[in-house]
C-alpha cells in the first residue's frame, strides 16, 4: 500500500516537473521566435537599401558622401557576425538613413517620384515593423524571465539550465532619432 | 493579457448560453401560444434553428458577414501597399503568428471591423472611405484596434452572437406576423371547453409578449458585452502602435465627419439591415450619432474613448496600466476595465512613439485646402456643416435659403443671412419712413423695391432681393403740420 503511494506521488510530481519543463520550453521558443522576427524585419531593410540608393542617386547625384555613408553602413550590418556588433551596426545604419532623408528634402522631384514614395512607405513600414517585433520580443522575453524567477517554476528552470535572456534596448537612444540638422 | 482573454472566453459561453435559453424560451412561449400541448414543438423548432443557426456561424459565419457587406478580398500588396503593410505590422506587434485577411469595403463612410474564427483565421475589412481619409498614423490606430478585437478573441463570439441575435429577432418576427395574419383561427377551433379557450388566450397574449420582449432583451445582453470588449480593444491598439493618438485622432475623424442617414432610407436598403446586425462589431457603430449613449449603444461613447486615450500620454505611456489609469481619470478611481493580472503583466513601461512622418502627398493636400479655404473666406463664401459632417460653401451670390447636401441629401438652411448682416454694419441699411401710410422705396444695398403698408409696426425688415435686414425708422409725428397756426 506505502510504495503505492509513493509511486502515485513520484507520478505525479514527475508530470508536474514535466509540465513545468515543457511550458518553459514553450517560452523560450517563442522568446528565439521573436528574435528571428526582428532578424527577418532588419533583412528587409537591408533589401530595400540599393534599390533606395539607386533612386535618389537619379535625383542628386552629388550627395556622393551621404549616398556612400547609407552603402557602408548597410554592407557592415550585413557582415555583423555577432548579435552586439549588429545592434550597433544597424544603430548607423539608422543614422544614415536619417542623413539621407534630411538630404532628399531638398529635391522637391525626387519626393514627388512614384518610386520613391513607395520606397518611402516600404522604409517607414520596416522602421515600424523592427521597432514592433522588438517590442514584441521584449514581452516574450518578460514572460520568460518572469517565469525562471517565479516560484516553482524557478527550481525547474535551475535544474534543467534555463537562463534568463536579456531584453533587446537601443543603447544609444540618439541612434534611433532622426539626426538633427544645424545650419 | 491571458487572464482578460480568458475573462473575455468566459463572457462569451455565458453570453451564448443565455441566448440559447432566451432563444429556447421563446420557442416554449410561441409554441404554447399556438397549442397549449404543443409547446415542446416550439422548443424543438427553436432547438433545431439554434443547431443550425450555430453551426453556419461556427463553420461560415465571417464568410456570411463579409459578403454580406459587400466585401471584397484583397489578394496581394500591390492592390493597396499601406494598408498592406499596416496589417502586416500590427500582426508582427501583436505577435500573431499568420496576418490576417485583409477585405474591402466600398462604402464612402469610414469604418472597419473584424472578424473570422481564430486568432490565425481573423480578417479584417475596412472600408474605402477610411483608406482616403485616415493617415498613416490613423489607420494603423484602426487596424491596431481590429487587431486587438482578433487577439482578445472577441471575433468569433461577436460573430457567433450577432448571428443568434439575428435568429431570435427572425423567430419573434415571423411568429407575429403569423399572429397578425392568422388572427387567432387556431383559438377558435378548440372552444368547444370554455377553460381551454381561456388558457389559450392568456398562452397567445404570453407568447406575443415573449416575442417582443426577446429580441430586445438579446439585443440588450449582445450590446452590454460589446461595450466592454471596445475598451480593452483600444487599451490593445493603444500597446499595440505605443501611439494613442492615432486611434484618437482616427475615431474624432469617424466620428464627427459621419453620421449614418437615419431612420428610414438607411433601413430600407439591405445594406442598412446587415448593418443593424454587425452595428457592434464596428470600430464606430454606423448606425448611431456619435455621443449618444445608453443601455442600447453598442460602443461605449466615442467622446469617452477619445479622452481616455489622449489622457495616456499624461499617464505615463502607452501601457495597460496607464490606459487604467486614464480610464480611471475620465471616469473615477472605482472604475475598472482591466483586470489586475493582465495589468501586472502590462506594468513594462512603453513609451509613446513619434508620429510617423507626413507623406508629400497629404502636406500638400493639406496645404491646398488651406489656401481654398483662405481664398473662399476672402470671397465671402459661406462656410458650415452638414449633420453628417460634409463641410458645405455656398457663393455669397446665392439666394437660396436652403440647399441639399451633396452627401446625404438633407436639405440645408443657408446661415449667409444672418452671418452676412452680422458683418454689415446696421446703420448703413436704414431707411426713414415719410409718412405713416402706403409707401415705397429701394434698398440701398441691392436696389430693390419694396413696398411699405401703413400696418406695418415691425421695427425692421427683410430686403426680398439681397436679404439683408434694413431698419425702418418710423415716420415722424403728423400732428406737426396739423397744430401749425393757420393764418
Amino acid at each position: 500500500m506505502e510504495t503505492i503511494i509513493v509511486i502515485a506521488v513520484i507520478a505525479v510530481l514527475v508530470v508536474w516537473v514535466i509540465g513545468i519543463y515543457n511550458g518553459l520550453v514553450k517560452l523560450r521558443n517563442h522568446v528565439k521566435n521573436a528574435w528571428a522576427q526582428i532578424d527577418v524585419q532588419l533583412k528587409r531593410r537591408h533589401d530595400l537599401i540599393p534599390n533606395l540608393v539607386e533612386t535618389v542617386k537619379g535625383y542628386a547625384s552629388h550627395e556622393k558622401n551621404t549616398l556612400q555613408g547609407v552603402i557602408e553602413a548597410r554592407s557592415k550590418a550585413v557582415a555583423a557576425p555577432d548579435v552586439a556588433q549588429q545592434v550597433q551596426a544597424e544603430g548607423e545604419l539608422s543614422a544614415a538613413l536619417g542623413r539621407l532623408m534630411v538630404v532628399v528634402e531638398q529635391y522637391p522631384d525626387l519626393k514627388a517620384n512614384q518610386n520613391f514614395l513607395s520606397l518611402q512607405e516600404e522604409l517607414t513600414s520596416t522602421e515600424n515593423r523592427i521597432g514592433f517585433s522588438r517590442q514584441n520580443y521584449n514581452d516574450n522575453v518578460m514572460r520568460f524571465n518572469t517565469r525562471i524567477q517565479s516560484f516553482p517554476s524557478n527550481v525547474v528552470a535551475n535544474s534543467f539550465g534555463f537562463h534568463e535572456e536579456p531584453f533587446f534596448e537601443v543603447k544609444d537612444e540618439a541612434a534611433r532619432q532622426a539626426p538633427e540638422v544645424k545650419f | 493579457m491571458w487572464e482578460a482573454i480568458e475573462s473575455n472566453k468566459r463572457r462569451s459561453w455565458a453570453l451564448i448560453a443565455v441566448m440559447a435559453i432566451v432563444l429556447l424560451g421563446l420557442g416554449a412561449a410561441i409554441g404554447a401560444a399556438v397549442d397549449p400541448d404543443a409547446w415542446w414543438i416550439g422548443t424543438g423548432c427553436a432547438a433545431v434553428l439554434f443547431a443550425v443557426m450555430f453551426a453556419t456561424a461556427w463553420i461560415g459565419g465571417d464568410k456570411i458577414l463579409l459578403r454580406g457587406v459587400g466585401a471584397r478580398r484583397i489578394h496581394s500588396k500591390a492592390e493597396i501597399p499601406r494598408l498592406w503593410n499596416v496589417v502586416e505590422e500590427m500582426t508582427i506587434a501583436a505577435g500573431v503568428p499568420s496576418m490576417p485577411e485583409i477585405w474591402l469595403i466600398e462604402d464612402k463612410r469610414p469604418n472597419a471591423f473584424a472578424t473570422g474564427k481564430s486568432v490565425e483565421t481573423g480578417a479584417v475589412a475596412v472600408t474605402s472611405g477610411l483608406l482616403a481619409r485616415m493617415n498613416r498614423d490613423e489607420l494603423q490606430g484602426v487596424v491596431a484596434h481590429e487587431m486587438g478585437h482578433i487577439v482578445n478573441r472577441d471575433i468569433r463570439f461577436m460573430t457567433l452572437a450577432g448571428i443568434m441575435v439575428g435568429s431570435i429577432v427572425l423567430l419573434s418576427e415571423v411568429f407575429l406576423r403569423y399572429m397578425w395574419f392568422s388572427g387567432g383561427g387556431h383559438a377558435r377551433r378548440r372552444t368547444g371547453k370554455n377553460v381551454d379557450g381561456r388558457l389559450q388566450a392568456i398562452l397567445m397574449i404570453a407568447g406575443i409578449l415573449a416575442a417582443l420582449l426577446a429580441p430586445v432583451l438579446a439585443r440588450l445582453l449582445y450590446f452590454a458585452c460589446s461595450r466592454r470588449r471596445e475598451y480593452l480593444a483600444d487599451a490593445s491598439a493603444a500597446r499595440f502602435t505605443r501611439y494613442p493618438e492615432g486611434l484618437a485622432s482616427a475615431l474624432e475623424k469617424i466620428s464627427g465627419r459621419y453620421v449614418a442617414k437615419s431612420g428610414r432610407h438607411g433601413a430600407k436598403s439591405g445594406r442598412g439591415d446587415s448593418s443593424r446586425v454587425l452595428a457592434p462589431m464596428y470600430i464606430i457603430n454606423p448606425l448611431q450619432a456619435h455621443g449618444s449613449t445608453g443601455p442600447f449603444s453598442t460602443h461605449p461613447p466615442t467622446q469617452k474613448r477619445i479622452e481616455i486615450l489622449r489622457n495616456m500620454a499624461g499617464a505615463g505611456g502607452a501601457h495597460f496600466a496607464a490606459y487604467e489609469s486614464a480610464f480611471q481619470r475620465v471616469f473615477g478611481k472605482d472604475e475598472h476595465c482591466i483586470g489586475e493580472v493582465t495589468l501586472a503583466e502590462g506594468r513594462r513601461p512603453l513609451e509613446i512613439r513619434d508620429p510617423a512622418p507626413k507623406s508629400e502627398a497629404e502636406t500638400q493636400t493639406d496645404r491646398l485646402r488651406e489656401v481654398t479655404d483662405l481664398l473662399d473666406r476672402m470671397g465671402e463664401f459661406v462656410a458650415f456643416h452638414c449633420a453628417c459632417g460634409v463641410g458645405i460653401k455656398v457663393p455669397p451670390g446665392l439666394h437660396a435659403s436652403k440647399v441639399a447636401c451633396p452627401r446625404c441629401g438633407r436639405e440645408q438652411g443657408v446661415p449667409t443671412a444672418s452671418v452676412v448682416t452680422a458683418e454689415q454694419p446696421e446703420a448703413e441699411l436704414k431707411y426713414q419712413r415719410k409718412t405713416p401710410g402706403w409707401e415705397s422705396f429701394r434698398c440701398p444695398h441691392c436696389d430693390k423695391t419694396t413696398h411699405l403698408s401703413p400696418a406695418l409696426e415691425a421695427p425692421r425688415i427683410r430686403c426680398s432681393g439681397c436679404r439683408r435686414t434694413i431698419e425702418i425708422l418710423p415716420a415722424p409725428p403728423e400732428e406737426a403740420p396739423a397744430e401749425a397756426p393757420n393764418p
